[in-house]
């Protein structure tokens, strides 16, 4: 007891040595996680994206892969297109999971309140491969979506629903939305009713409501709701890919390229560094415009 | 007398069981209202529907004589200061109390003007900046009442605000809302359960159970003239007894003769009518009973008993004296007066004690 009582103070005691081994235990998996599977990778990335290859074997430090990006058109228009479609599908997904969230966390009680949760759910058990190919046999020229509108008389033939912009915003949207609602539901959960009651009291009107208390209350799950499903769409490469075919022109395809089929990993390595920049630059300037601290999202994630 | 209050045979069914029956009241304009009673009484229904935000199923409630029936809340002239007060946590003291102004669209100078005026008659001057978490309880609740009276409502509705308070500070806010009211004049209605926040703030108590009015009178009224055993039971302390009447006087208030389950046989003046061979509800105040050493010190008209001191509960000017009626060990509830004159009694000392049985009332039991 002694011992341990004067451990913090001294610091060298039997002891506190054997805490701290404990607490380095503890935090082991979760040290060579980060380590060795993220800092270390991108470190050689790093130092792959600034070099060039001059001949066989031989490489000399350059800026040649950045520059590459600039002056080639089709790089940035893809880096900006898919900037602007995560954007996009962040806010549409937004959008939906609002009244979705709201619904759960503020209209229905008990079971019903489990299984809508549910059902929010239940698309995730089957695998992101399938349900991309689920949304194909729905849209494709010779799919459900376009016969059914023959049968109802608005086309006269089928229509190729797949493989357009629009195509790839619904299957983005769709599978970001559980990411979305999850934080929205904590966030509107914990906003007390009688906020709600007091404001409609005091002359409130429901959008005055919406904008001056729930809004403003709900704004660090929002935004943590925000970052995730833009993180992940941004990153996304299957349903882009599948949905959106050879028009989709989304960034981590050029990666992809880069890397497997050109072979070039020096440019691949720079793409993948952009796109780690954009999604930081993107993020950090979301925190800014809604006066955000990045701490206190996390923790409603 | 200028009405702005009133209520005509509301009733709100909830899940099948009646919440609020058939209730009316009318609350004049500038005086202090409550309504007291238990939990679960549907007091809480009874204020949501004066507020707009349930509908009554029966009746009209008029406020400031316009039908309200249909008025959303925020179209009420009426203004409500929330149980846990509700205060916008994401707002400054002055943007809370400016908040149904903005909502009304006056221009940004004059609600600074008026919020800090507001301010400053609920002692809070120069607050504005100030956030909510920053302030005491008693301080918040000032902004509660501030933010609600700013917009100069018909009715102020106060739901339990004292609830959460300790009780220090609740008594400390008692006298402060009962000033606040008499400055602005404002038609208060208060709900509690606490009798004491209903006696000492009100100038007319509604006493509520299971849905409907058992009296509404002033303080005073209910105190000394109970109307139901359960109001006799519920506003202030009292003793009650059950037993049968045997002996029935004459007239409108006589006596009644009654033998108390136990074998004790007492009297107590009847409220409505009471016939002989009834079962009885008896209460007498603690108050209202006599103590002595000898049973000659005793005003010698009314019936004297023995009884022997079970505990003491020393509370200042609330003592009281618990003791057991010798023949029949009936219990009994007895302050002590505050001459000091039995500070040095003692658990087990036999001691005489008597009432006038004018100042116990006594009530026809309920058929159950």
């Amino acid at each position: 007891m002694q011992t341990a009582v004067a451990a913090p103070e001294i610091g060298t005691t039997p002891a506190s040595t054997q805490a701290r081994l404990i607490l380095f235990l503890l935090l082991a998996p979760a040290l060579i996680w980060l380590v060795g599977l993220i800092v270390l990778p991108h470190i050689d990335l790093a130092v792959l994206s600034l070099r060039e290859r001059i001949a066989p074997r031989q490489y000399t430090p350059s800026i040649a892969q950045y520059r590459t990006f600039i002056e080639e058109p089709l790089y940035w228009h893809t880096f900006v297109r898919t900037a602007v479609m995560s954007i996009l599908a962040t806010l549409i997904t937004l959008l939906l999971a609002f009244p979705v969230a709201w619904t759960i966390a503020k209209l229905v009680r008990g079971r019903a309140k489990s299984l809508l949760l549910v059902l929010c759910l239940i698309p995730f058990w089957v695998s992101e491969t399938v349900r991309t190919l689920g949304w194909m046999i729905l849209l494709r020229e010779s799919g459900v979506l376009p016969a059914l509108l023959v049968q109802l008389g608005l086309t006269a033939t089928p229509v190729e629903m797949l493989y357009r912009d629009a195509t790839i915003l619904v299957g983005l949207v769709y599978t970001s939305m559980l990411f979305m609602v999850v934080p929205l539901i904590g966030a509107l959960e914990s906003l007390d009713d009688a906020l709600i009651e007091a404001a409609y009291d005091l002359g409130g009107t429901g959008p005055s409501i919406l904008r001056q208390i729930v809004i403003p209350h709900a704004a660090p799950g929002i935004l943590a709701g925000c970052i995730v499903v833009f993180m992940l769409t941004l990153g996304n490469y299957l349903t882009p890919t599948l949905l959106g075919g050879k028009n989709s022109l989304w960034f981590t395809e050029q990666i992809y390229t880069q890397f497997i089929t050109r072979f070039n990993w020096e440019q691949g390595a720079a793409f993948g560094f952009l796109l780690l920049g954009l999604s930081t630059a993107i993020v950090w300037l979301g925190l800014k415009l809604t006066g955000q601290k990045f701490g206190e999202v996390m923790k409603k994630t | 007398m200028q009405v702005d209050l009133q209520a005509d045979h509301v009733g709100k069914r909830y899940g099948g069981q009646l919440a609020v029956k058939d209730l009316s009241l009318t609350v004049e304009r500038g005086s202090f209202f409550s309504i007291l009673g238990p939990s679960g009484c549907g007091k809480t229904t009874l204020l949501r529907m004066i507020a707009g935000f349930l509908t009554p199923d029966t009746g009209q409630i008029h406020i400031g004589g316009k039908p309200m029936n249909g008025v959303p809340p925020n179209q009420r002239p009426v203004n409500m200061v929330f149980q846990h007060l509700a205060l916008f946590p994401m707002m400054s003291v002055g943007e809370n109390v400016g908040y149904g102004l903005a909502r009304r669209g006056l221009s940004r100078a004059d609600i600074a003007k008026k919020v800090g005026a507001m301010l400053e008659r609920v002692s809070l001057p120069g607050m504005q900046d100030k956030r909510v978490d920053q302030l005491s309880g008693g301080q918040r609740q000032r902004v509660a009442i501030a933010r609600s009276l700013v917009l100069e409502p018909t009715l102020l509705l106060l739901d339990e605000p004292l609830g959460a308070l300790d009780l220090k500070l609740r008594e400390h806010m008692k006298v402060e809302l009962k000033q606040l009211q008499a400055d602005f004049g404002t038609t208060f209605v208060y709900i509690t359960h606490d009798q004491s926040e209903a006696l000492v703030l009100s100038d007319h108590v509604a006493v509520m159970n299971a849905g409907s009015f058992e009296q509404l009178g002033t303080p005073q009224q209910l105190y000394y003239q109970p109307q139901t055993p359960f109001v006799a039971g519920f506003v202030g302390a009292n003793n009650k007894l059950t037993g049968r009447a045997k002996q029935v006087d004459a007239g409108p208030e006589g006596l009644v003769t009654f033998m108390s389950g136990q074998g004790l046989t007492m009297r107590a003046r009847a409220v409505g009518t009471v016939g002989t061979g009834q079962a009885v509800e008896a209460f007498v105040r603690p108050e209202a009973v006599s103590l002595a050493r000898d049973a000659s010190e005793l005003p010698a008209n009314h019936p004297t008993h023995a009884g022997q001191v079970e505990s003491l509960l020393f509370d200042g000017a609330n003592s009281a004296v618990l003791l057991s009626e010798a023949t029949t060990r009936t219990g009994f509830r007895i302050a002590l007066p505050q001459t000091g004159r039995f500070a040095d009694l003692r658990i087990g000392e036999t001691v005489a004690f008597s009432f006038d049985p004018q100042q116990a009332v006594c009530f026809a039991a309920a058929s159950a």
